[in-house]
């Protein structure tokens, strides 16, 4: 990566971040998603504190609507890197029946990512959790510290962040407060996908292009790895071309029609292609201003 | 996403080769609530063609809500709800876009009065700073404001946007008349280079492209002096300077210190101090993941070995031996004020400078900036967004460049430490006069029934009968000889030397 001058800052600076976490917070956590960015995180982690181990534990908010091959790849490539993982579900909602078609997308990720992520925390004693979001993901994103402040219930207060100056960041907290970090706060999607390039970096397949069973509505091409996935009258699944773009819960993940199976093929693809990664994600658009709302009520 | 040449058109290697030599400039932008501000930001994300379908998509269908126009570029950038509502941009917000030479970082601020602060942030990691100024209105009170805390901040080049052009017939008097105006406020930043572009934000003048409405204007558009302008030299130039911030020590034979390059640079083999001890030594080996590196330089995070077993901590500094920072135990800086609850005399709070935390104490604000004359005013503490300059003492030696030397070790920030919020940005100016004094090493001192000993450490120990008590007995005159013998950092008998933090 000798020569990657923009990706070696944005490199150095998160590994910053990462070893003032590790140096003034009492119980760090890193969650880990399984994602291309959790991917990134965890090479920039090894980075950070090499030659010694990675000083804290993975935790996963797995919802149980994950893809299958995301699981496999999550214990296969922890194991692989000796990183200890902790994983949180909501086993009392899920028993409940929870799934965005009988509880509506709202209450789904309520219960599934943002009561679990705290109770996940909560249970860890966890004072600082260090996440893959970027700033250039969602427009309310746009305005997120390095170093979130969250009150003792978790929830972030968009007037009352603390000012950020050069890269001096304030760490200090009472008890049962906590922070959130983002260490990829000033990377966007390309700068993600040409780090994992230049590193080698693994991520899950699903990112690569393969004839995979699709509902295709419209333009929407939905998966369906989940049962309760309703079917309209005499749909059945087509195989398709396609890929996933961002990963997050199988039924709310739309998959996009590509023939991207390399890794230069799919930078080739973000760049001809013109709409915003999170598009695929139907909770984003549930409400205006929906990230934002989630936000408050601790959704990472 | 961006305006990058397309993979189609070349190959997928140089496309990555014209990728890889991309570097990262980080700008700020300063303009009053009307100066069009948000829609010059959207207007160089969307020229750059980094504005993705359905985010256009979702602006277009809030703009007509608003009943505004085709496309709201102001609506690109302005990210929470309640300021949607308003109109009106009220924190910072960091956007990214790039073109086929660089990498762009924009600190987005509002430049309403109030938000002092806001500006202050963005500021403080940018190279580059955009103010804009309306055609209409020429030089205003803001644009003395913006330029003074681009200034402050130690920003490096200054692009002062005339905006609004269109609605003054692209008249070139116009545009050199607020140049003038502009170039007297400037002359009080000699440090800061500058460059005049007259631009309309709206129709898209000299934004990307050149103008065709304003012929006599023989400059780069802006986009292409952001694409081309020197930036980030001066820390590179800077002398060595490393914060520790943390000690690596995964098994016996390994001992390293983790951190990461703030200015100059580094090889095996050179010869470095640690401060605040002292201690000469020299670097063995710079270690990453990737592999041992021959050097590195400002900006990078690396792991160094030294050749010596020295005892080193997080916060220490390790320098280069012919630049030395300056080590005092009180400075004088130019404080920003970013908290409702104004500063208090007397008061201290932690610190927090590089990889260092510290109880300080604010002694004095000596003086006072009005934001809005830019000249001193009356007041001895310090209220949100004020800017004052002030007297802080550290409780342990304090290790530092001035601001306008190192922008990284000379910054500072201050946290309350009931609240835990940052209360102040800091940018050193020097040491405070008073304190620039060595300790007297070996002297200490003692109370003993109400006299007050002092003597060498060996007088102590040997035979304390030996020394001659000095009895003082007016509780003032104590207090004068306390506060005296903490001047001179003579400390109380047997107090431990690494954590001063004592009180007389």
């Amino acid at each position: 990566m000798s020569h990657w001058r923009h990706l070696q800052q944005l490199e150095a600076e998160s590994i910053h971040i990462m070893r003032e976490v590790v140096a003034e917070c009492q119980r760090p956590v890193l969650l880990y998603s399984i994602g291309k960015d959790s991917s990134v995180l965890l090479r920039l982690a090894q980075k950070a504190f090499y030659p010694g181990p990675v000083p804290f534990p993975l935790l996963h908010i797995d919802t149980g609507y994950k893809f299958r091959e995301m699981i496999e790849f999550r214990d296969r490539y922890t194991a692989e890197l000796g990183l200890k993982l902790i994983v949180h579900t909501n086993h009392a909602a899920l028993e409940e029946g929870a799934n965005p078609f009988a509880w509506g997308t709202q209450r789904c990720c309520g219960a599934l990512k943002t009561t679990s992520l705290l109770d996940g925390l909560r249970e860890g004693g966890f004072d600082a959790a260090m996440g893959g979001a970027r700033r250039d993901e969602e427009r309310s994103r746009a305005k997120e510290r390095v170093f979130s402040f969250r009150d003792t219930r978790g929830q972030w207060d968009p007037r009352n962040q603390r000012p950020e100056l050069w890269n001096i960041f304030n760490t200090r907290i009472h008890p049962g407060e906590s922070l959130r970090v983002f260490p990829l706060s000033n990377w966007t999607e390309l700068d993600i996908w040409q780090y994992i390039y230049a590193e080698k970096i693994p991520i899950v397949p699903l990112y690569f292009a393969k004839p995979r069973p699709m509902l295709v509505r419209g333009d929407s091409l939905l998966p369906v790895e989940q049962p309760f996935v309703r079917r309209l009258p005499g749909e059945q699944p087509q195989m398709i071309m396609c890929r996933m773009r961002s990963l997050g819960c199988s039924p709310c993940t739309g998959a996009i029609r590509s023939e991207a199976d390399t890794l230069p093929k799919i930078i080739e693809e973000l760049i001809s292609v013109r709409r915003s990664e999170r598009q695929n994600r139907v909770i984003d658009h549930d409400q205006d201003g929906s990230m934002e709302i989630k936000k408050q009520e601790g959704y990472f | 996403m961006a305006a990058v040449a397309s993979p189609v058109e070349s190959t997928f290697d140089e496309f990555l080769e014209l990728e890889s030599k991309k570097d990262l400039l980080r700008f700020t932008t300063a303009g009053s609530v009307d100066d069009g501000k948000s829609t010059l930001i959207g207007r160089l994300l969307y020229d750059s063609r980094s504005v993705y379908d359905d985010q256009l998509e979702s602006v277009t269908k809030a703009s007509a809500g608003r009943n505004a126009g085709a496309i709201d570029f102001s609506l690109l950038t302005d990210g929470l709800r309640a300021e949607r509502e308003q109109g009106i941009t009220i924190d910072v917000a960091y956007r990214y876009f790039a073109t086929p030479k660089r990498k762009f970082i924009i600190a987005d601020t509002p430049g309403h009065e109030q938000y002092t602060r806001n500006m202050v942030t963005g500021a403080s990691t940018a190279e580059l700073a955009i103010v804009l100024v309306d055609a209409r209105k020429g030089v205003l009170e803001q644009s003395r404001r913006h330029a003074y805390i681009a200034g402050l901040l130690g920003i490096e080049q200054l692009v002062v946007a005339i905006n609004k052009m269109d609605l003054v017939g692209y008249d070139e008097a116009v545009f050199r008349r607020i140049e003038t105006d502009f170039r007297k406020i400037l002359t009080r930043f000699p440090a800061v280079e500058s460059y005049f572009v007259p631009v309309s934000a709206l129709i898209g003048d000299n934004i990307v492209t050149r103008s065709q409405n304003m012929p006599w204007f023989q400059g780069k558009s802006l986009l292409e002096h952001l694409e081309t302008v020197p930036v980030g030299g001066r820390m590179r130039a800077a002398a060595f300077r490393f914060p520790v911030q943390r000690v690596v020590r995964p098994s016996h034979d390994f001992r390293g210190y983790a951190g990461t390059i703030v200015s100059g640079s580094v090889r095996p083999g050179d010869p470095v101090i640690i401060w605040p001890s002292g201690r000469e030594t020299t670097i063995a080996r710079i270690v990453t993941f990737d592999g041992d590196l021959e050097s590195a330089e400002a900006g990078k995070s690396v792991t160094l070995t030294l050749t010596d077993e020295i005892d080193l901590s997080r916060g220490d500094f390790i320098v280069s031996r012919d630049h030395a920072p300056q080590k005092t135990h009180a400075i004088e800086a130019t404080l920003v004020w970013l908290n409702e609850k104004p500063s208090e005399a007397g008061k201290r709070y932690r610190l927090k400078h590089a990889a260092r935390q510290d109880w300080a104490t604010l002694k004095h604000v000596n003086r006072r900036i009005s934001v809005k004359t830019l000249e001193e005013e009356a007041g001895h503490s310090l209220e949100l967004n004020a800017i004052g300059e002030v007297t802080i003492e550290t409780a342990r030696a304090f290790v530092f460049d001035n601001y306008t030397q190192n922008r990284a070790t000379g910054s500072f920030i201050l946290i309350d430490p009931a609240t835990n919020a940052t209360v102040a940005a800091g940018m050193i100016t020097g040491a405070a006069e008073s304190s620039a004094i060595e300790p007297l090493a070996g002297i200490s001192w003692k109370l003993e029934n109400g006299a007050l000993i002092l003597a060498s450490e060996q007088g102590f120990t040997a035979s304390e009968k030996s020394a001659e008590p000095l009895q003082v007995e007016d509780p003032e005159a104590l207090e004068a000889l306390r506060h005296l013998l903490r001047r001179l950092q003579i400390r109380p008998f047997g107090a431990d030397t690494s954590e001063s933090d004592w009180e007389i």
